[in-house]
């Protein structure tokens, strides 16, 4: 451990009397509380959701089992760690959803990893409810006023994750060329799917 | 915070970030283990954020939140006490040494395969439930002094059962020690302009899930 001779903030000296106290009560050990971090910043991420997004644009029938049961077809997928019930929404050309919690951050992180800032802030939390569209512009998606936009507040143990539309242009790429593209914020609704310039191209 | 203004703008590219500092790292841990202990279960440690002064709220970060929490049912619940972390904070200011780790590979394998363990949701029980999709209900009108789920902007609001999702723990029990009561709990959607009136944006909707007892049915007055 390095020493920091600068006066340390108040939480961190907190969270350090917190974490002495409990693992000199056994109640958890110094090496768990390493590998939690360890878990959420180099195992779970949101590869594991675009898996699940790659497999539905390329298996009809693996898609219709994923809206009818997320659970279950993460499952098939060997995807562990879905404490929580998992419904997934699918974008359409004429719906949009998109996912926050404006109670606390409530996020499927079994498929998608730690929540970044955003997310937690008090900006997204506020207005993706009101004034979904606006929010969507300040991340470059413009909906047509055509377009039904449904935001899900994970207000209960029930998370949301969106299923995008499969661009065009990627009828030749493979599973996982599909899944390299699809990334954490089009999974929570805020952005779309772009095919790579060489296959639009083609 | 639902539908309040003043927040300002949400930058994503500037709040990338999952953790602000590397002591916000150890949170994570650290609610494990007052979970562990049984000091605390999800919805005690939403209500205790829930306690805090709102604009102590606003100013905290998302794990000085998780981490004000987790002491302070720790120590309501009597496995900590405020001596006791007064002491060992006093001692750590002093001697930043003196915090010592306990290795344990195999307890932090349990935790590990624990987090990555799936667990079905509860089977959806339909013969339990109230409402049917389709079927129009309105939230009721109440301010608990405790913990709920009901979002403030959608009291009082008419919306239509979407989705009957299972029979699940009710957080306004669970979050006091008076549980786990379990309630029906459906995903009710909600036309954005009955939640904003004049102020919505446009064709849409809010999804929200909400259990049994927040809802009474709304009677067809059309007829």
């Amino acid at each position: 451990m390095s020493h920091n001779p600068e006066p340390q903030p108040y939480p961190a000296l907190r969270a350090q009397a917190i974490e002495s106290l409990l693992v000199e009560k056994g109640l958890i050990s110094s090496d768990a509380i390493d590998a939690l971090v360890d878990l959420f910043e180099r195992d779970i991420g949101p590869l594991r959701g675009a898996r699940v997004v790659a497999r539905a644009w390329t298996d009809p029938a693996f898609k219709a089992r994923l809206l009818a049961d997320a659970n279950a077809a993460c499952d098939e997928l060997a995807i562990e760690g879905l404490r929580n019930r998992l419904v997934v929404l699918e974008n359409t050309p004429s719906v949009h959803n998109m996912v926050v919690c404006t109670l606390c951050s409530c996020y499927p992180w079994a498929v998608l990893g730690l929540p970044p800032s955003w997310y937690k802030s008090a900006p997204y939390r506020s207005r993706a409810v009101i004034e979904p569209r606006a929010v969507l512009r300040e991340f470059g998606v413009e909906l047509d006023p055509a377009v039904e936009v449904r935001v899900w507040d994970s207000s209960s143990e029930t998370r949301y994750m969106v299923l995008p539309e499969r661009p065009s242009g990627t009828e030749g790429l493979s599973e996982d060329e599909l899944a390299s593209l699809v990334s954490r914020d089009a999974m929570i609704g805020v952005a779309r799917v772009t095919a790579p310039a060489s296959s639009q191209a083609a | 915070m639902g539908g309040m203004h003043g927040f300002g703008p949400i930058e994503p590219r500037q709040h990338e970030e999952t953790f602000h500092a590397d002591w916000e790292k150890r949170v994570p841990g650290l609610v494990t283990g007052a979970t562990r202990s049984g000091a605390m279960n999800i919805d005690s440690f939403r209500h205790g954020i829930e306690r805090m002064a709102p604009a102590e709220y606003l100013l905290a970060s998302y794990y000085e939140r998780h981490l004000l929490t987790a002491e302070l049912n720790l120590v309501e619940k009597g496995v900590l006490t405020p001596r006791e972390m007064e002491a060992r904070i006093e001692l750590l200011r002093r001697d930043p040494r003196a915090a010592q780790r306990r290795e344990d590979r195999q307890d932090a394998e349990r935790v590990v395969a624990a987090r990555l363990s799936s667990e079905a949701p509860p089977m959806a029980d339909a013969s339990r439930a109230r409402y049917q999709p389709g079927d129009p209900v309105v939230t009721r009108t109440v301010h608990p002094h405790g913990h709920t789920r009901l979002p403030r902007y959608a009291r009082g609001k008419r919306g239509v059962i979407e989705r009957f999702h299972g029979v699940d723990t009710l957080p306004d029990a669970n979050a006091h020690g008076r549980g786990p009561a379990a309630e029906p709990l459906y995903s009710v959607r909600f036309a954005a302009s009955e939640l904003w009136g004049e102020s919505a944006e446009g064709l849409g909707s809010v999804n929200i899930d909400l259990w049994e007892s927040y809802l009474e049915p709304l009677e067809d007055t059309s007829a």
